[in-house]
């Protein structure tokens, strides 16, 4: 067994006082290790507390009750940027400042002295193919492209972990595949632990060595799946009927997650309340 | 620009030839009296023998100055008031309707309070300049850093920024384009209130040059003061138009 990379230890989150009519509890008692090297993927319905997780994981809130490691470190509601960097989605990006100029930002914030910030900034560009790009501003590029740069972005300050919270949301479908496959053969390269937080299916089995299959709030692990597939994963891997198998499992355990949800926000159905 | 394109110039330019032309004729074929609108020629001549005089630019330095102190007066009230009022919600949700409607108050009619607190020099001029300007700056202030996307900011946390660093890098530059706007319209109700007030009221500059024409009936004298300074608001009004172009486009 390798080393553990993130230790959560029965981290709750509730929004709003547990007296209260409207407190949500977001997060039940979840516990979870995260090995070094590991591409963990949190699949879940929306509003299940997976971003909130990632969130709590990162330092950027702090958890109601529950503690989390990382690196042997409690993280306490602040973050670690020498430890931990996030990819959000590529929204993200700074439309006021060049590419380039993005990424010596964050390398500036996380303490990285200057001197190393071009040679950096231009060795994480080259990885994504958007070395040519870098005195363009975001909004001169394609979505597909924001994120790739967004992606090189999270890469460029060198941490072990990186969080990457449904990076893919605003892309087609296709382009997301392509993005995955490039994350895919980037990562496998640089070793480093991965949380994944995403809804979808394909994605989750694509990229991850171990699924964590949410349920609907509160969120709590239903199921760790595991993907025995060595990386980098090829796109046949997608054609395989275990690719498949897999997806349909995760579905299958999300379905009724996914109906549970539904319920709760609509309006309440008089005949199903006999049992 | 698409704005700027040879056609849009073109409608302009002629729209400005039909008002020379109307000026002209109008007062070539006698139809309206020299005391009202003197020829172009006789108001040519006024300005030429009017930037001549010592006291021509003695009275645009007095007013040059008055719009630079009541500017730069409602730029630091508007933009602290304003960034202040932003670091609450509930002070952004309580005050910033508050200074709405106060814009909507024609500030004009206080002007014989400013008189009366500041005296008849600049300083009464200064102050109202300062004041009027002060609401749009304010209320651009406000929109500029309260509208800032949660998303840049917990990027720039989750990178480990600092309060100043998040305030240099995220909130400043995600708010210039909108602040920038609130200091050219603030720029130009200066301008307005300052040049309004030397007219209303005053004892030196542009505004009290030009009422003192119009009491004398010197009407050639008056619209040379007046086409001095429609050609001075034009010129900043390029001048600031490109700057905040420039910042815009950076």
């Amino acid at each position: 067994m390798s080393e553990t990379a993130i230790s959560i230890r029965n981290i709750t989150q509730r929004y709003g006082a547990a007296d209260e009519s409207g407190a949500v509890l977001a997060l039940d008692d979840v516990s979870l290790d995260i090995k070094k090297g590991e591409f963990l993927c949190l699949l879940g319905p929306s509003g299940c507390g997976k971003s909130t997780l990632l969130n709590i994981v990162g330092g950027l809130f702090k958890p109601t009750s529950g503690t989390c490691m990382v690196n042997g470190r409690l993280v306490d509601g602040e973050p670690h940027p020498d430890k931990v960097a996030f990819v959000f989605q590529e929204s993200t990006l700074f439309p006021w400042y060049t590419v380039i100029e993005n990424f010596r930002i964050a390398l500036k914030f996380q303490g990285i002295p200057q001197a190393e910030w071009d040679d950096r900034a231009m060795r994480a560009l080259k990885a994504v193919g958007m070395a040519s790009f870098a005195s363009h501003y975001p909004e001169q590029l394609s979505v597909g492209m924001r994120q790739r740069v967004n992606m090189a972005r999270g890469i460029c300050v060198e941490t072990d972990i990186l969080l990457m919270d449904e990076p893919f949301a605003a892309l087609d479908e296709q382009t997301r595949m392509v993005l995955g496959e490039d994350l895919s053969q980037l990562l496998a390269a640089t070793g480093k632990t991965i949380v994944f937080v995403t809804h979808s299916l394909a994605e989750a089995v694509f990229l991850s060595d171990r699924i964590v299959v949410m349920s609907a709030r509160p969120g709590r692990i239903k199921t760790i799946i595991d993907v025995n597939e060595p990386h980098p994963r090829s796109p046949d891997f997608m054609l395989e009927p275990r690719f498949s198998e897999l997806r349909n499992e995760c579905y299958a355990l999300l379905r009724d997650e996914i109906r549970a949800t539904m319920a709760a926000q609509r309006d309440p159905q008089p005949q199903s309340a006999g049992a | 620009m698409e704005r700027s394109s040879f056609a849009t110039r073109s409608v302009q330019l002629a729209f400005l030839a039909v008002v020379a032309g109307a000026w002209f004729f109008a007062t070539e074929t006698g139809s309206v009296t020299p005391l009202f609108l003197p020829k172009p020629a006789s108001v040519y001549v006024a300005l030429e023998r009017l930037v001549k005089t010592a006291s021509f630019w003695s009275a645009v330095m007095v007013t040059l100055t008055t719009i630079a102190k009541a500017f730069a007066i409602a730029i630091v009230a508007g933009v602290l008031a304003g960034y202040a009022i932003t670091r609450s919600k509930l002070a952004t949700q309580v005050i910033e309707p508050v200074i709405a409607g106060l814009f909507t108050v024609p500030i004009t009619l206080f002007f014989p309070m400013f008189i009366l607190f500041f005296g008849i020099g600049t300083g009464s001029k200064v102050a109202y300049g300062a004041t009027y300007a002060f609401f749009p700056i304010a209320l651009n202030t406000i929109a500029a850093f309260s509208n800032m996307e949660e998303r840049y900011l917990r990027a720039a946390r989750s990178m480990g920024a600092g309060q100043f660093d998040t305030f240099r890098h995220v909130l400043l530059p995600g708010a210039l384009p909108v602040l920038i706007t609130g200091m050219r319209i603030g720029f130009f109700i200066c301008f307005a209130s300052v040049l309004g007030g030397e007219t209303i009221s005053s004892v030196a500059g542009i505004g009290r040059n030009i009422a003192l024409a119009a009491e004398l009936m010197e009407s050639a004298r008056m619209y040379a003061w007046i086409t001095f300074v429609i050609a001075t608001s034009v010129t900043l009004n390029l001048l600031v138009y490109s700057l905040e172009n420039h910042i815009r486009s950076r």
